[in-house]
C-alpha cells in the first residue's frame, strides 16, 4: 500500500455524510414540498404529514449523495465544489454509493409504508430521473441540462399535494411547471458569473457552448411560460386573490429582473451584478410564491 | 498507521456510532408514532 492510499483506511466524518446530502438544496425542497401538501384540500395528520417530509428530506439527500457519487470528477475541477467530501479525499467513493443507494431505498420504503404508494412512486420517479437522467444521461452532453434536471427539482410540491390526497390535481402539477421553468432563468444566471469554472470541468452549459448572447435570450425566453405557470392559477380559481395578488407581484419584478439580464451586454470588467440580483431574487421569489399559496389555502379555508 | 491516525479512527468511529444510535432512536419513537395514527385512524 502506497503513502497516497493511506487516507481511505480512516472512516469519513459524520458531518461529511452530511454535506453528501447538500443540505442547503434540501432546504428549498423541503419548503415547496411543505407547500404543496399544506395547499392540498385533503389535511394529513401531522405524523404522518412529517413522515412524508422527512422521506421528501431524505430523497432528495440521497439524490444529492449519488449526483456526488457520480461526479467527483467534475467536482475535483470546480473551485466552488472542490471541498466537497469526494474531491477532497475526505471519504472514499464505496461509501457515497452505499450511502445514496441506502437511503434513497430506505426514504422510498418508510414513504410507501406510512403514507401511500402514489407519493412513494413518484418520489421514486424524482430520485431516478434526477440520478440517471440529469446526472449520468444529460449533465455531460447537451447544454439544454438543467432544463431538462429541473424537473427533478420540481418533484417536491407534487409528492407533497400526493401525500395528503393520494392523488395528482391541475394545482401541484402547475407548481410543478413553475419550478420546472423557474430552474433554468435561476441556473443560467449562476452560470453567467461562473462560467471560467463550469468551462474548466467541461460541462455543457450554455454560455459555454451556445456563448453569452444565447444565454441571456434563453433566460428572457423560459421567464415567459414560468410566468404563466406561476399566476395561472388565480384566472384559474384554482386560489384566491392573496396568491394572485402575491404571485403577480413578484413575477412582474422576477421578469423586469430577467429583462435586464437577457436585454445586456457584458462589459470588460463587468462584475455581473444584474446577473447575481436575479440568482439572489429568483430563490426568494420561490419561497415568497409558494408560502403565498398556502396562506392563501388557510385564508380561503 | 501512527499512533495519531488510530487515535482518528477511534473518535470517528466513536462520533458515528454516536450519531448512528441517536437516529436509530429517532426512527423508533417515529415508527411507534406512526403506528399508534394508523391505529386511531383505523387504517390498520
Amino acid at each position: 500500500m502506497t503513502t497516497a492510499e493511506t487516507p481511505l483506511l480512516i472512516p469519513a466524518d459524520w458531518r461529511d455524510f452530511l454535506a453528501l446530502t447538500k443540505p442547503r438544496v434540501m432546504t428549498l425542497v423541503v419548503f415547496t414540498g411543505l407547500c404543496g401538501m399544506l395547499a392540498a384540500p385533503v389535511p394529513i395528520h401531522p405524523v404522518l404529514g412529517f413522515t412524508a417530509i422527512l422521506c421528501i428530506a431524505l430523497g432528495a439527500g440521497a439524490a444529492g449523495a449519488l449526483n456526488q457519487w457520480y461526479e467527483a470528477d467534475l467536482d475535483a475541477a470546480m473551485r466552488r465544489t472542490q471541498q466537497r467530501p469526494l474531491p477532497a479525499g475526505r471519504m472514499d467513493r464505496q461509501s457515497a454509493l452505499h450511502f445514496g443507494v441506502g437511503l434513497a431505498a430506505f426514504s422510498v420504503i418508510l414513504m410507501g409504508f406510512a403514507v401511500n404508494l402514489a407519493a412513494a412512486a413518484i418520489l421514486t420517479v424524482s430520485i431516478l430521473f434526477y440520478v440517471l437522467v440529469y446526472t449520468v444521461w444529460l449533465k455531460r452532453r447537451t447544454p439544454q441540462n438543467i432544463v431538462i434536471g429541473g424537473a427533478a427539482g420540481a418533484f417536491p410540491p407534487l409528492i407533497g399535494w400526493a401525500a395528503a390526497t393520494g392523488d395528482v390535481a391541475l394545482l401541484p402539477v402547475l407548481l410543478f411547471g413553475l419550478v420546472f421553468l423557474w430552474t433554468p432563468p435561476h441556473f443560467w444566471a449562476l452560470a453567467l458569473f461562473v462560467k471560467t469554472d463550469y468551462a474548466n470541468a467541461g460541462v455543457p452549459m450554455l454560455p459555454v457552448v451556445a456563448g453569452e448572447r444565447v444565454t441571456r435570450h434563453q433566460i428572457g425566453l423560459y421567464t415567459i411560460p414560468m410566468a404563466l405557470a406561476g399566476i395561472a392559477p388565480w384566472p384559474l380559481g384554482l386560489t384566491g386573490a392573496i396568491y394572485g395578488i402575491v404571485a403577480t407581484v413578484t413575477t412582474l419584478v422576477f421578469a423586469l429582473l430577467a429583462l435586464r439580464v437577457a436585454t445586456r451586454h457584458t462589459q470588460a470588467d463587468d462584475r455581473m451584478k444584474p446577473e447575481k440580483r436575479l440568482f439572489s431574487y429568483s430563490i426568494l421569489y420561490l419561497f415568497v410564491v409558494f408560502g403565498a399559496l398556502v396562506v392563501d389555502r388557510w385564508v380561503m379555508a | 498507521m501512527t499512533p495519531d491516525d488510530q487515535d482518528l479512527i477511534r473518535r470517528r468511529q466513536k462520533s458515528r456510532a454516536l450519531v448512528m444510535a441517536l437516529l436509530l432512536g429517532a426512527f423508533a419513537i417515529l415508527v411507534f408514532a406512526i403506528a399508534l395514527t394508523k391505529i386511531r385512524q383505523g387504517m390498520v
